[in-house]
């Protein structure tokens, strides 16, 4: 079984698997990593978008193959110390219902402010449309962004 | 290969700020081990010396929000501090009597249980205080957290109390708080849940992992009605990872050591199936059985002569309705773990049906019900699927065949092929007009598979969710006529949002608004004056019309489409706003919603209810089919079985009308008025009416 190597959450990791291992599957099977979500394994409903060297990618379609001495960050090394200014955002317009959806939501989210920390409804409709939720919370969604925008610490 | 966690799980508690996790040994007693030493009061409450509050819930967590608004039931009643409440799912145990969530009944159905025994441990509390102080228990009160003796002005935190209070015998009758002396209930309360699902550390079934534990799939069979043939389990042996393959009731099981060794193994398995009955199965023929049996459906209600009416209008209308099947498509696909020892069996499970998990866990293992132990964990969605149990025979029928603990996972490919779909139906409508254009006659015949016949003999060749808001039509018409004709087909249906008002408030509101063309009268005129007995209904009708500036202009190729209906004692009208896209899709701009759900606990989960109503039966309504093929389901996952995602998403705007009326539900009620709201505003743009579901077609 081949090794690789990768850099996750700031922490240099190595594990043992297939080279075709999905990132998704190494971050939770194998790393304990269990806030990315599996949903769709198809790339359609990223639940299980993580940040590859700062950019979000859904990480179900990732090969550890090409993951391999990159820098990956999951919901868990988002903001380890205190909240992120999205998270908090999260919390304070209540986004989540069942949940299953958000870290995805979030890491896309906090994607999105790093490129543009004050998006337009068009930036937040292309950056997230990719994210599905099915208990259907895309208005807070929409609200949380425009907040943690507006507090100014968006682009941290 | 695998780096496996050798600590044992860690569960997110969830509190206000706080984030407390316990740890699941894996052998777990009855209680999780950071409450073992503190008091426990009843069922539901229990008490730490230092004050800490662990509320117990009985529901299942699904998004619908049961893990905060239960909690605030007790918390008014036991008098608490909410800052210090926290709150987790309780084991299966009988003292809950049946845990099943579902009916949009959680809180209505638990308020008085819960509000007795809020009120019950309070008087606990104070019985202790005043044994302590030696003073008559009536001299004594609370305060959020605290036993009060006024006259010497003593005080007690009720975690000084609890021990001594866990000893004493509940009361049979505590008096209860005044619902005008409330702090918690009825106000705008934030989850608790939400600081443990941002981090990523809401522990999903699908996070459960165990010291040895495996991770399996199973192959089950493509054709509804059929089973293993025969299979060849070598190859999948040789896909490094793979432990064991087994042969299960339900398929064969490839169990590996994570999920990816699982897959693989899998898809090199060979396996040959019977089809059984159901292989010549397509949707097309589904459809011609359905209308055939529509004629010969049993009568639910008859009111007056429908035939004659029918006869005696000036105008009569006739047209036919058809919705499909639907998957529940939850976000967190299917999956359950399962520890089976010869001494007892653990299930962590995803569930909307703790008491049915473990009494299906008794019968596979042959061990007693008090051997098996059921850990509800976070619900990744629910939608009614989460109530079956299908997936919980897989993982314990797989644990018991290697003895070890297994985590049996669905791809959202076996997710979606699975079954227990919202069954599909055939609506046959008549109407007659008087000269005025006002109905006088209604004639409604359902032919659908029946859900409740998969669970026993229907009483009078009746499932009541088939006619649900066909039966109990609230408007006002002479003479009515609602059949029902059951049809049986290998596909197993199941509960799914809404259940049968998901298609009955459908196909009745939009088949209304033909009515009222016909007759040419506005559509909520036409409601109203039909609504004339219903003051509730039209309360609601007309606060939605109203906030949505019904009859008021719009901009050019917009129209607005109304719809109400009463499901799960609650009353929701929904106006939609609508135009239609360069491609033909129709667009929602926004939704304005009215409720009356009676008396509330908390507003906000209201409005986030509505909201995610609305999402889910727009999606359904937009989208939403699986259509069968060969006796399979040919739909596989989001690219065919297509949801609606943040860029076609409405503003909704969520107004409830509080009277004080007796409890209505809250998760379903929002779902069946959107799809009728829609299609009504598409007849208006284009004339035509939409008779069959969904609006838009796979090219």
């Amino acid at each position: 079984m081949p090794s690789y190597s990768l850099t996750v959450n700031g922490r240099r990791r190595t594990v043992n698997v297939t080279a075709d291992t999905p990132l998704l599957w190494v971050l939770r099977d194998h790393l304990g990593l269990t806030g990315t979500k599996f949903g769709c394994g198809i790339g359609q409903c990223r639940a299980c978008t993580v940040h590859l060297d700062g950019a979000a990618t859904f990480s179900c379609q990732i090969p550890i193959s090409a993951a391999a001495g990159h820098r990956v960050t999951t919901i868990e090394g988002l903001s380890p110390a205190q909240l992120h200014p999205v998270q908090q955002a999260w919390i304070d317009e209540d986004v989540p219902q069942c949940g299953y959806c958000q870290p995805g939501q979030i890491m896309s989210a906090a994607a999105l402010l790093t490129q543009h920390p004050r998006p337009t409804d068009a930036q937040i409709d292309e950056a997230m449309r990719g994210n599905i939720c099915r208990c259907g919370t895309y208005n807070r969604i929409r609200r949380a962004i425009h907040r943690a925008a507006g507090e100014g610490r968006g682009a941290q | 290969m695998t780096t496996r966690r050798d600590f044992l799980t860690t569960v997110s508690g969830v509190g206000a700020g706080l984030l407390i996790g316990f740890r699941l040994p894996r052998h777990l007693g009855a209680a999780p081990r950071a409450l073992a030493d503190d008091a426990e009061l009843n069922a539901w409450i229990r008490i730490g010396a230092d004050d800490r509050v662990t509320l117990l819930v009985n529901e299942s967590e699904m998004g619908q929000g049961v893990i905060t608004s239960l909690p605030m039931i007790l918390a008014e009643q036991l008098d608490v501090d909410w800052t210090k409440v926290r709150s987790e799912h309780a084991l299966a145990d009988a003292r809950y009597g049946n845990q099943s969530t579902g009916g949009s009944s959680s809180v209505r159905g638990d308020y008085a249980t819960l509000s007795k025994a809020g009120a019950a441990a309070r008087q606990m509390l104070i019985a202790a205080a005043a044994a302590e102080w030696s003073v008559p228990a009536d001299e004594c009160t609370t305060e959020p957290g605290v036993v009060v003796h006024t006259k010497s002005r003593r005080r007690a935190n009720y975690g000084r109390l609890a021990a001594r209070a866990a000893t004493l015998t509940p009361p049979a009758d505590p008096p209860l708080k005044d619902r005008k002396d409330f702090r918690i209930v009825g106000k705008a309360t934030k989850r608790l849940d939400t600081p443990a699902k941002v981090r990523g550390q809401a522990i999903y079934g699908m996070d459960v992992q165990l010291p040895g534990m495996l991770v399996a799939q199973v192959e089950h069979c493509p054709i509804f009605g059929g089973r293993v043939a025969r299979f060849d389990g070598t190859p999948a042996l040789h896909v490094p990872g793979v432990r064991r393959v087994v042969e299960i009731p339900s398929g064969v099981a490839v169990v590996a050591e994570d999920f990816w060794s699982a897959r693989k193994g899998r898809d090199a398995l060979d396996v040959h199936w019977d089809a059984g009955a159901g292989g010549g199965l397509s949707s097309e023929t589904i459809a011609a059985r359905l209308r055939e049996l529509s004629p010969s459906g049993v009568t639910a209600i008859r009111t007056g002569d429908p035939d004659a009416a029918l006869g005696a209008g000036r105008r009569r209308l006739d047209a036919e309705y058809e919705v499909p099947y639907l998957a529940h498509a939850t976000m967190e696909p299917l999956n359950c773990t399962a520890d089976v020892r010869a001494d007892g069996c653990d299930v962590w499970v995803p569930t909307q049906a703790p008491t049915g998990t473990r009494r299906l866990a008794a019968q596979i293992t042959g061990l007693p019900l008090e051997r098996i132990t059921v850990h509800t964990t976070f619900l990744g969605g629910g939608f009614g699927r989460r109530s079956q149990t299908d997936f919980v025979a897989d993982a314990v029928q797989v644990s018991k065949a290697v003895g070890r603990p297994v985590k049996v996972v669905y791809t959202r490919e076996d997710d979606m092929h699975a079954g227990w779909y919202r069954p599909v139906a055939y609506n046959a409508f008549s109407a007659a007009l008087d000269a005025d254009g006002w109905p006088t006659a209604w004639v409604h015949r359902i032919a659908s598979p029946s859900i409740l016949a998969t669970l026993g003999p229907l009483q009078g060749g009746i499932d009541r969710t088939s006619v649900e808001g066909a039966q109990n039509l609230p408007y006002a018409i002479p003479n009515l006529l609602v059949t029902y004709a059951n049809a049986d087909f290998p596909i197993p249906v199941w509960f799914w949002r809404s259940v049968g008002s998901s298609i009955n408030g459908y196909v009745t509101e939009c088949f209304l608004d033909e009515v009222a063309r016909a007759g040419g009268k506005d559509p909520v005129e036409l409601r109203r004056r039909l609504l004339a007995d219903h003051p509730r209904h039209r309360r609601v009708l007309d606060l939605a019309a109203e906030k949505a500036g019904w009859g008021t202009p719009l901009p050019a190729g917009r129209a607005r489409g109304v719809a109400l209906h009463e499901s799960f004692g609650s009353i929701v009208a929904e106006v939609a706003e609508v135009s239609l896209g360069d491609d033909g899709v129709p667009r929602v701009h926004r939704v304005v919603c009215a409720v009356d759900c009676g008396q509330y606990v908390n507003p906000d989960t209201i409005v986030a209810q509505m909201e995610s109503g609305i999402v889910f039966g727009l999606s359904a309504a937009l989208y939403g089919e699986i259509t069968i093929a060969q006796g399979r389901p040919v739909q596989s996952n989001f690219d065919d079985y297509r949801v609606l995602r943040i860029d076609q998403m409405p503003v909704v705007e969520t107004y409830i009308v509080a009277e004080g009326d007796p409890m209505g539900g809250i998760g379903e009620p929002g779902t069946p008025p959107i799809a009728p709201a829609l299609c009504n505003a598409l007849l208006v743009l284009t004339g035509k009416p939409v008779r069959r579901l969904p609006i838009v077609k796979k090219a």
